[in-house]
């Protein structure tokens, strides 16, 4: 064994990655239960590439063909449905576990200097996820997924000057049909996946030069034994290695539970209407994207047009994933945690929370006066959030933060 | 951390009496099936083929998997449920040619495949008893849960000959049989659900188990000392 590890490390550094990843990666000791989601992203990400890949192998995409391709991965493909309800699932665990990812972060000021390039890194990945997502769902060629990519895409139109030219680019015709699907497909499984592992793999790159953050905001490396090894520090494997085991199954508890009794969990991760062919001819009575969309898609409603121009909300919709970007640099807390924040940072974490949140749920709403009013009261505390960080966070009293981690 | 915690649950109280008071304009009845009953299932295939499968296809689905899940052999299907087919692993077309059907009805009859999906079993249960008659329209009836539907009465012959109840339970098993159609796995998942999710629960024990030994060292510092 020793022979062989010598002759490998001679060759590649297997023992030296193994120690600086693994073995010696110190990490915290009081890692929570908020904690366990970026391991269980990494999780879902590997599930929904090993799935895709065998989606594929049955899927045709070709607008005459795709629908049926997806009822007989259903029916004659042996385990079929198991792969496509995982992947389903998959998509919509996927926005769950990266969404309490992204609140941990919130929670204890994991963003904050030294660790801009990871949350950086962190939000383009949140966006290629959306576009994975988007374009992922408009494959089955149900009625959401033509009208749902209809709506989308008719945004770029809306750029002023070169919008009716881009429309017209990204559609590849001048409606949507065979072309869009095809392009989809080619950047659902082949562009957007290799992008993804990219910057997952830059992401814990990043993580581990800097180190974890962790639930009392301290860097660890401040307070180093004689060995130069943290003292509240432990290796990440076994301890952590172990831990996450333990959350990955609880996790596939969960999830096994929606994929075996409710894949289409109510309509909010399979829509009703999506089980009806693409008809171009029969607008759908109401088109709502699937939930981890619609907070963006009732900031897109929430602003009226503009000279004529639904540019304006189109900006707004991006400005509200865009700006999540300069957290780092809005935030002038000298603290990290929310265990020692001010009370205005409290209050407006909490508002943030509600106005994302309902936001989220007003995005499946039809409109009418009443949604249409808090849509925009929510889009504003949204933004508020951001635009009076600098602010809010440099009032109140912060508590005093420990020389070392506390549990 | 506190006023953080009531403000969110709060909020989700909120929500969520939100979408539960949120009811469609249309009360549907509900259907109350049971995919697990075979007998249900095979009652409702036999019904759906003598009066569904003549103008609705449910191309999806195939002869002979009908067979394997209702536990019928290849002769019972070719016997008692193949009308319009010549094969037992063929697709479920239905023979009426599509120009007929827009002479007759306005456009040709939707596939059935899909419509427990799309619409749900309530939804199917209402409308198959929701006939009633009114003299404007073509074939003499209305429906109250699809307005203006162009469909005939097709049951009319069945709801006369039995009771109210066991028509009821007719119309329930075509309902059933539809839902069947509409995801033949759903015979196979729930019950492999629980053995999984039972697999996972020793799992988890285990899991526990072994993070909690390993943990000892953290927590009693003997995988270094606490100082």
């Amino acid at each position: 064994m020793n022979n062989k590890q010598n002759w490998i490390d001679q060759r590649f550094p297997l023992t030296k990655v193994w120690n600086e990843h693994l073995a010696e990666y110190y990490t915290p000791r009081n890692f929570n239960f908020w904690y366990f989601f970026g391991s269980l992203a990494i999780l879902v990400l590997v599930m929904q590439l090993v799935t895709g890949i065998f989606l594929t192998m049955h899927f045709k995409p070709d607008s005459a063909q795709a629908f049926a391709s997806v009822e007989y991965i259903m029916r004659d493909v042996e385990w079929g449905w198991l792969m496509r309800y995982l992947h389903s699932t998959g998509a919509s665990a996927f926005f769950v576990v990266i969404y309490l990812h992204m609140y941990r972060g919130l929670l204890y000021g994991s963003y904050k200097a030294p660790r801009e390039l990871i949350w950086i890194l962190g939000m383009v990945l949140y966006i290629a996820l959306l576009a994975e997502a988007f374009m992922g769902y408009v494959l089955p060629w149900g009625q959401m997924s033509f009208w749902g990519a209809q709506v989308i895409i008719s945004l770029f139109g809306s750029v002023p000057v070169i919008g009716p030219d881009l429309l017209v680019w990204i559609l590849g015709d001048y409606a949507v049909g065979d072309p869009v699907l095809n392009r989809f497909f080619s950047l659902h499984v082949v562009a957007l996946p290799l992008i993804l592992v990219v910057l997952v793999f830059l992401h814990i790159v990043a993580l581990h030069a800097v180190g974890s953050n962790n639930p009392d905001g301290i860097e660890i490396k401040k307070n180093k034994d004689k060995n130069g090894i943290p003292k509240d520090g432990i290796p990440f494997h076994p301890y952590y290695s172990v831990k996450d085991i333990m959350g990955v199954v609880a996790f596939l508890m969960i999830f096994c539970a929606v994929v075996f009794f409710a894949p289409a969990m109510n309509g909010y991760f399979l829509e009703n209407a999506n089980f009806v062919l693409a008809n171009p001819l029969k607008t759908p009575d109401h088109i709502a994207p699937l939930w981890y969309l619609t907070p963006f898609y009732s900031v897109l409603r929430a602003i009226p047009p503009m000279f004529g121009s639904q540019f304006p909300g189109v900006v707004g919709m991006f400005a509200a994933l865009l700006i999540l970007i300069a957290l780092p640099w809005l935030d002038r807390s000298p603290v990290k945690s929310i265990r020692y924040r001010s009370a205005p940072y409290k209050w407006a974490l909490g508002t943030f929370v509600v106005s994302f949140i309902m936001l989220g749920w007003l995005g499946m709403q039809p409109v009418n006066e009443l949604n249409a009013f808090l849509a925009r009261l929510f889009t504003i505390l949204y933004f508020a959030f951001f635009i009076l960080m600098p602010w809010y966070t440099s009032i109140g009293k912060t508590k005093e933060v420990p020389e070392r981690t506390t549990e | 951390m506190k006023t953080l915690t009531k403000l969110q649950l709060s909020l989700a109280t909120v929500v969520l009496s939100f979408s539960v008071l949120a009811s469609p304009g249309v009360q549907l009845e509900e259907a109350k099936t049971d995919i697990t009953d075979t007998a249900s299932l095979q009652n409702g295939a036999k019904l759906f083929m003598n009066y569904c499968s003549g103008c609705h296809a449910i191309s999806f689905m195939r002869y002979n998997r009908i067979g394997t899940d209702l536990g019928l052999s290849d002769t019972d299907i070719e016997e008692n449920l193949m009308f319009a087919g010549d094969k037992v692993g063929e697709n479920i077309t239905t023979a009426m040619p599509e120009t007929d059907a827009s002479d007759w009805f306005g456009g040709t009859p939707p596939d059935l495949s899909l419509v427990s999906r799309s619409k749900g079993t309530d939804w199917i249960y209402s409308y198959l008893k929701g006939f009633y008659a009114d003299e404007s329209r073509l074939f003499g009836v209305n429906n109250h849960i699809l307005e203006n539907a162009s469909m005939p009465d097709v049951l009319w012959s069945l709801r006369e000959s039995k009771s109210e109840d066991a028509f009821d339970n007719d119309v329930r098993d075509i309902t059933n049989f539809l839902d069947y159609v509409g995801e033949p796995a759903k015979l196979v998942r729930i019950d492999l659900g629980k053995k999984v999710l039972f697999f996972l629960a020793i799992l988890f024990v285990l899991s526990y188990l072994l993070k909690k030994e390993y943990w000892k060292d953290v927590k009693y510092g003997m995988w270094r000392k606490r100082d």
